[in-house]
């Protein structure tokens, strides 16, 4: 393989496909937690709200969301300029705008996995605790919060490598992630499935290593549980 | 927030053809991949390494990238090819419907072969025992045992995969065709009216996923009947 100008671009577009996954895990998972703690509350609203957030996202091609959210948010953007009355017309960022609609969009599958780990934990834990006396901040840190990463991790894990794949879509609006830049290259040397491949492997070495990652983790968290069965 | 564009009847009839193709493409890839799915995930449980290997491989690599990469590399890679472009196949590489449906198809075997498998997997074994005591040969506990207990097993991961499959439908607007969010796009930039014309797809969207929530329900309801908690 020849090495130009275009491997050194695909590996920046790597490093910002990284960047954007990592920023949108983050987003998922706070988004996520916090909707999972109201699907949880005691109040009837709060759980509505959120089943009708799952179910909106459910329903939607992420894709669909994202020009909707893009384009739409861009619109909004200078009508509020407009009668704020500033002199200039900001851009939407493509990496900002693409870092909040996957947090958005992956904020309700991780709600549906915390809140399955959360139910997850024996009831009888927080009784416990409660009866030792710990207040309700040492409940969450200590027993609850440890407890949950453990029976969130597979689930956590399968999102975190969607995730990582739906970056490709924030291409579509412009962003130069690894997938923009492969078309790019592609198109410049005529060469289109050369240079797309090379992203694929790409998106293959982040799936690989964070499959690794994750495993060591895993085991981390399974400390002191005795497996079943190892088939 | 203006919709009154919905009343306009060539505004109409753009949404109702990109309904269409979305349905076309959605019950094409689900028809055609689980065709392919299912002797796949038989042959990603054979005692034969290299045929295990190989779909091992195949589902790696298909669910290792994304399917928009994948797509492209159909649709805008192959052209590269001299030899694809002077073959007979070309005729059908060069047409987008084809090139997306391939795509969808190629990606979504892989997903439900990996499904049909781990159910395969987790069959009691006692079934499979009882089988041969009963004297059974392989291909039949294949037919009447394997198959069609491990695709009961997998129906609710299975509506969650059709789910996915209609929502990468819409990717088939990337390469010019236009489906639901095809037709979108093409009335957001008509009118620049991005939230009411994506808005109006996405209520079609959440109409279908319902619809196929329901009828995997019903589905369960008839073949998992036997899981159910009984009610006293």
């Amino acid at each position: 393989m020849r090495f130009d100008g275009y491997t050194g671009q695909i590996m920046a577009g790597l490093l910002t496909t990284v960047e954007v996954a990592l920023a949108s895990l983050a987003m998922a998972t706070v988004i996520g937690f916090c909707a999972a703690l109201l699907a949880l509350s005691r109040r009837p609203l709060l759980r509505w709200l959120m089943r009708v957030y799952a179910s909106v996202i459910r329903g939607v091609p992420d894709l669909l969301m994202m020009l909707m959210l893009f384009y739409g948010g861009q619109i909004a953007l200078n009508k509020l300029v407009e009668w704020a009355g500033v002199g200039f017309r900001p851009e939407l960022n493509q990496f900002v705008s693409g870092v909040i609609t996957l947090g958005i969009i992956y904020g309700a599958y991780f709600m549906e996995t915390f809140r399955g780990a959360l139910m997850a934990i024996p009831p009888g834990q927080a009784d416990a605790a409660r009866a030792f006396g710990m207040s309700t901040y040492k409940l969450n840190t200590r027993i609850l919060l440890p407890q949950m990463v453990r029976f969130a991790l597979p689930g956590f894990t399968n999102n975190w490598l969607v995730v990582s794949k739906a970056t490709a879509l924030v291409s579509v609006i412009g962003l130069q992630d690894m997938m923009h830049r492969a078309k790019t290259a592609g198109a410049a040397t005529h060469q289109p499935f050369t240079w797309l491949l090379l992203a694929g492997a790409g998106y293959l070495l982040i799936t690989t290593v964070s499959l690794a990652l994750l495993r060591l983790v895993e085991k981390k968290y399974a400390v002191g549980v005795r497996e079943v069965s190892r088939a | 927030m203006n919709f009154s564009f919905v009343l306009d009847p060539d505004t109409q009839a753009l949404y109702l053809r990109g309904l269409w193709l979305t349905l076309k493409l959605l019950l094409g890839c689900i028809v055609i991949s689980f065709l392919i799915a299912v002797p796949l995930a038989v042959a990603r449980n054979s005692r034969l390494r290299p045929l295990r290997g190989a779909v091992w491989l195949y589902t790696y690599l298909i669910r290792g990238t994304p399917l928009l990469l994948q797509l492209y590399l159909i649709y805008f890679g192959l052209s590269q090819f001299e030899a694809v472009r002077a073959s007979a196949a070309w005729f059908a590489l060069s047409d987008p419907l084809f090139c997306a449906l391939l795509a969808f198809v190629l990606n979504e075997a892989a997903y439900s072969a990996e499904i049909f498998a781990g159910a395969m997997r987790s069959l009691p074994y006692g079934e499979i025992e009882a089988a041969r005591a009963f004297g059974m040969r392989p291909l039949t506990i294949l037919r009447r045992i394997t198959i069609p207990s491990a695709l009961r097993s997998s129906l609710p991961a299975y509506s969650n995969e059709v789910i996915i499959v209609l929502h990468s439908t819409s990717l088939a607007a990337t390469v010019t065709l236009l489906d639901l969010t095809g037709a979108a796009n093409e009335v957001y930039s008509a009118l620049y009216l991005p939230f009411e014309a994506f808005m109006v797809a996405a209520a079609f969207y959440m109409v279908l996923t319902f619809g196929i929530v329901r009828l995997f329900r019903a589905a369960e309801g008839r073949f998992l009947a036997h899981q159910r908690p009984r009610v006293a």
